[in-house]
């Protein structure tokens, strides 16, 4: 999942890319809010992960200004600034979540992945799918209680797939889940990580729809 | 002194003035009229008596007698003149009764004499005709007890009406007080954080001032109250970012399998550490630069530069920057150490942060009849501008991403040079920023 953050301090913003890393997210991070425009503008993000003051404006006024325009992607406001009335004010200008600096890392991933959960209309945070179970806070899968070994990579495709199936996913829409801008990607590196997937879970558990990109089947509708 | 006490003593004084100059005024006046009035019943009634013997219409003790005039009968002032009758040779030849024996004077016309060891007033008048002189006197006591009488009689009532007349002042000059018990009141009983405004009232004249002063004192408390309250505010905020960004890293070295993260992660917990200790340092400079009240001394300035290029040495080599310092046959200056210190060094950081590696900045202190000025220049970005006007507010930050100050560096330039009576020149920012202080040579110039 690919994660942006607008946060100006390097040494934090550092910290959440590599933190939030860790916990298996794929994160971009810029430090203005006309950066953070372009980015919205130019990638595709499953969430964001914003400061309030930064440089060149208040990130609530991002905020407000993507809602205004129907971007209903989830934001998570993080900031200094933490009494009960900007917590309110931050919800109120459109904001999913809210946590005040400082943080305990952990509480900040699983609290994107709820959010996140939230926005895919689904209660529970494992995902499952025809006996295969998927949980992003642990990143770990199994398949009828069987232990999966899966890369981050791969996990992360599997987990995109999950989220929706059904949904075609192309493969520049992978690779943007997968990869920050200041990862360089080869040009096969998704069909590398589905044949692996497969290879791990079997073929039917991966369409390739031709021209478009790939799904994982609707639950039921086994293919071969 | 209370201003009750001072204005019944005042207005107690006062009073007690007017009236002891009424009261000798009065017994002044009383006792001349007295004397007068007195004065001319005695020469009427001897030359009454000495017509009298004239036209020899009467005895001589007859003529005496008749000269007893009765004084007004109440308040025991029946007492009668004296007469008595003198040949000119100097026999008495009759007496009024109850006139003393002895001659009541030797003079003509009026003179005051002692009789019995008792002072008389007499009127003597000589009738040649019958070879007699008349004296009708009286006695001066008579008359000082009529003066002091009427003197009392005046007084008496006064000295009774004292005592009310000091508490009816008493109770005026309270009620008259009354407003200023009522604001004393209010303010006491105000909590010392309500700087509201005191209420509009139907205050008296001379109040109206006072609470006019005292609203334009709250409001500036309030003011500046707000300004620290923010400042503090702000303050506390922008040490959280740095505290998250430690938290984040130590959660990551806690947690990264690979050593590179890790150390990376550590390493940003020193800069973090670094950058968090140089902020609060400015916010203690800051705060010392608002409450400066150390005293002005000379100050040699190339020496002080000497002294904060010696202590930015280390952040100059981490980014490889060389300082090149000019400065030669400045005249001293009289200033605050703490506040030439802050001001210098704070912007001799800053265009080391601004600068690219391996640049150069350049100090160079020059100095004219009224004025040293320190001239700071870098090879840095420079400042947009659009932003000249707000590098020197409190935590504004450039949008640059290479370097991420406090944002309180040359918020600490511009204060501390404003109080020295200096200022701040931000040059152009194209090919390297210039910036300079200037500083009065005293802060009295």
């Amino acid at each position: 999942m690919r994660l942006l953050i607008v946060e100006d301090d390097p040494v934090l913003s550092e910290g959440l890319v590599v933190g939030l890393g860790l916990s298996g997210f794929t994160v971009d991070a810029v430090a203005t809010l006309t950066d953070a425009r372009e980015a919205l503008i130019h990638s595709e993000f499953s969430g964001m992960v914003l400061d309030i003051m930064l440089p060149d404006g208040l990130g609530t006024d991002l905020l407000a200004e993507m809602r205004a325009g129907g971007n209903m992607l989830p934001v998570l406001l993080l900031t200094a600034r933490d009494q009960v009335r900007d917590r309110v004010a931050g919800l109120d200008k459109g904001a999913d979540d809210y946590l005040g600096k400082p943080f305990d890392l952990d509480e900040l991933a699983a609290r994107i992945r709820a959010m996140l959960r939230r926005q895919g209309g689904r209660a529970s945070p494992v995902l499952h799918w025809n006996g295969l179970e998927l949980d992003p806070a642990a990143m770990t899968a199994t398949r009828d209680g069987q232990p999966l070994r899966l890369s981050r990579r791969e996990f992360a495709i599997l987990h995109a797939l999950a989220e929706r199936p059904g949904r075609i996913l192309s493969r520049a829409q992978l690779e943007e889940r997968l990869y920050g801008w200041q990862e360089d990607v080869e040009s096969n590196t998704v069909e590398v990580h589905i044949h692996h997937l497969r290879a791990k879970l079997g073929r039917e558990v991966i369409e390739t729809v031709r021209g478009l990109g790939y799904c994982m089947p609707v639950s039921g509708a086994k293919a071969g | 002194m209370s201003i009750r006490l001072r204005l019944i003593l005042i207005l107690t004084l006062a009073t007690s003035a007017v009236w002891l100059s009424a009261a000798l005024w009065i017994n002044i006046s009383t006792r001349a009229q007295v004397e007068r009035v007195l004065d001319a019943r005695l020469s009427e009634a001897a030359n009454m008596v000495s017509s009298l013997m004239a036209d020899r219409r009467i005895a001589l003790n007859d003529a005496a007698a008749e000269a007893t005039i009765a004084l007004p009968s109440d308040g025991g002032y029946s007492r009668q003149l004296s007469c008595q009758i003198w040949s000119l040779q100097g026999d008495l030849l009759g007496a009024s009764s109850g006139a003393p024996d002895a001659r009541l004077s030797n003079n003509e016309g009026f003179a005051t004499t002692q009789i019995d060891g008792e002072p008389w007033r007499v009127f003597t008048v000589i009738n040649p005709d019958v070879g007699v002189r008349v004296m009708v006197g009286d006695r001066m006591e008579v008359r000082d007890r009529l003066v002091s009488d009427v003197v009392q009689g005046l007084l008496w009532p006064l000295a009774v009406i004292f005592p009310a007349l000091a508490l009816l002042i008493w109770v005026s000059v309270g009620r008259g007080l009354a407003p200023l018990a009522h604001l004393e009141s209010a303010l006491r009983q105000r909590k010392p954080d309500d700087l509201r405004p005191l209420p509009e009232s139907r205050d008296p004249r001379e109040i109206r001032p006072v609470r006019r002063a005292l609203n334009s004192l709250f409001q500036r408390l309030e003011d500046v109250r707000r300004s620290e309250r923010d400042f503090t505010a702000f303050a506390a905020h922008e040490l959280k970012t740095p505290l998250a960004g430690l938290r984040t890293h130590a959660q990551i070295a806690r947690m990264a399998a690979d050593p590179a993260v890790r150390d990376r992660a550590l390493a940003a917990i020193a800069t973090s550490v670094d950058r968090t200790d140089r902020m609060v340092r400015q916010l203690l400079d800051l705060t010392a630069i608002d409450h400066d009240a150390t005293s002005v001394e000379r100050l040699d300035v190339a020496a002080l530069l000497a002294e904060i290029t010696q202590q930015a040495e280390d952040q100059a080599h981490a980014k490889q920057v060389r300082l090149l310092v000019e400065a030669e046959h400045l005249s001293p200056i009289y200033a605050s150490r703490i506040l030439v210190h802050s001001a210098l060094r704070n912007l001799v950081e800053n265009a080391i942060q601004h600068s690219p590696a391996g640049g150069v900045v350049g100090l160079i202190a020059t100095c004219d009849g009224s004025s040293v000025t320190v001239l700071v220049r870098d090879q840095g970005p420079g400042i947009r501008p659009e932003d000249r006007d707000r590098v020197t507010d409190r935590f504004w930050r450039g949008p640059g991403r290479e370097v991420h100050g406090s944002g309180l560096g040359l918020a600490i330039v511009a204060a501390a040079v404003q109080r020295m009576g200096g200022r701040l020149e931000v040059g152009e920012g194209t090919g390297g920023q210039e910036m300079a202080i200037i500083l009065p040579l005293s802060e009295m110039s």
